[in-house]
């Protein structure tokens, strides 16, 4: 079973490089981008069949280890 | 002063540090640990958590150290009153493991910053900070990419209402919520900051600016 999790800085925290990403993509021409936020997608491979244990499991990583929460948030996906 | 310094694969200023502790706060004793330690040794003073790129950043800078082995045994210590100093990397490590309250980003300008800066002492209240003059203006290195500190408002205020913060920048180098550069915990006993006064400790790094954090420390210990 495979798990996508994606964690993103939380709204209202500044996203410094979401926001030079989206000042280079203006230079290169591209008009109207009006704001851009960058995040990570971390995939997992899992022994677990059962998707309700392995997104209970997943979750649990999320908030032990794979974001902080105090400045990031994430979301599991399980495929 | 009983100290050790914990060294994580990567970590860079663990030596720095304990030159430091031995030479300025006269302790001849500093262990380094090793971070797949599960223990520390015994009758420990100080745990001293260096600068450096602990674990290559990888995921967060300091997240992978938090959950490292030692990592545990320096909480606990923590909890039972010991002192935990954590330097740029280590403020990052603390602050991982909930010790310290709120993150560390990527500095707002996004460049790494290597340079010295001024700061205000805003607290003496601390063991590490006594041996400063209230609102004393200093100068200590910053060396980081990461030290952009940013809580909660209601954080912030916390900190602030309860004297929490100990220093804050002069000329705010990276973006800092409240020019903020060091932070001390509820109980006062765990520091974390990203200048490093472990690099201005001796005349021959050109200034002594970071000694009076050592020797306060040493003045509050029992000699070992």
């Amino acid at each position: 079973m495979k798990a996508r999790v994606q964690v993103m800085l939380k709204q209202g925290v500044l996203d410094p490089q979401g926001e030079a990403v989206r000042h280079a993509l203006e230079t290169l021409g591209f008009d109207g981008v009006e704001s851009v936020r960058q995040g990570k997608v971390i995939e997992l491979e899992l022994a677990e069949t059962d998707a309700g244990k392995a997104e209970a499991t997943v979750t649990d990583m999320c908030e032990k280890l794979l974001a902080n929460t105090v400045i990031e948030s994430y979301a599991v996906e399980i495929a | 002063m009983r100290a050790a310094v914990i060294q994580f694969p990567g970590s860079n200023c663990d030596r720095d540090m304990a030159v430091a502790l031995d030479q300025v706060a006269g302790n001849a004793q500093t262990r380094i640990v090793w971070h797949k330690e599960t223990s520390l040794p015994e009758g420990l003073d100080l745990v001293a958590i260096p600068g450096g790129f602990s674990f290559g950043d990888y995921l967060r800078c300091g997240a992978i150290a938090a959950r490292s082995p030692i990592a545990r045994a320096i909480v606990d210590f923590a909890n039972r009153g010991g002192y935990v100093l954590g330097v740029c990397n280590g403020f990052q490590v603390l602050t991982e493991t909930g010790l310290l309250p709120g993150a560390l980003l990527r500095n707002a300008g996004l460049k790494y910053i290597c340079k010295t800066v001024p700061l205000q002492v805003e607290t003496t209240d601390s063991a590490f900070s006594a041996g400063y003059e209230a609102k004393q203006r200093i100068n200590i290195p910053i060396a980081h990419h990461d030290g952009n500190y940013t809580a909660d408002a209601q954080t912030v205020a916390r900190l602030q209402a309860e004297d929490r913060v100990a220093l804050t920048y002069l000329d705010n180098p990276n973006g800092s919520v409240a020019d903020i550069a060091g932070v001390l915990s509820e109980n006062r006993r765990v520091l974390g900051m990203m200048p490093h006064p472990e690099r201005i400790a001796d005349p021959a790094l050109g200034g002594t600016d970071g000694a009076a954090l050592f020797r306060a420390l040493a003045n509050r210990m029992a000699p070992a």
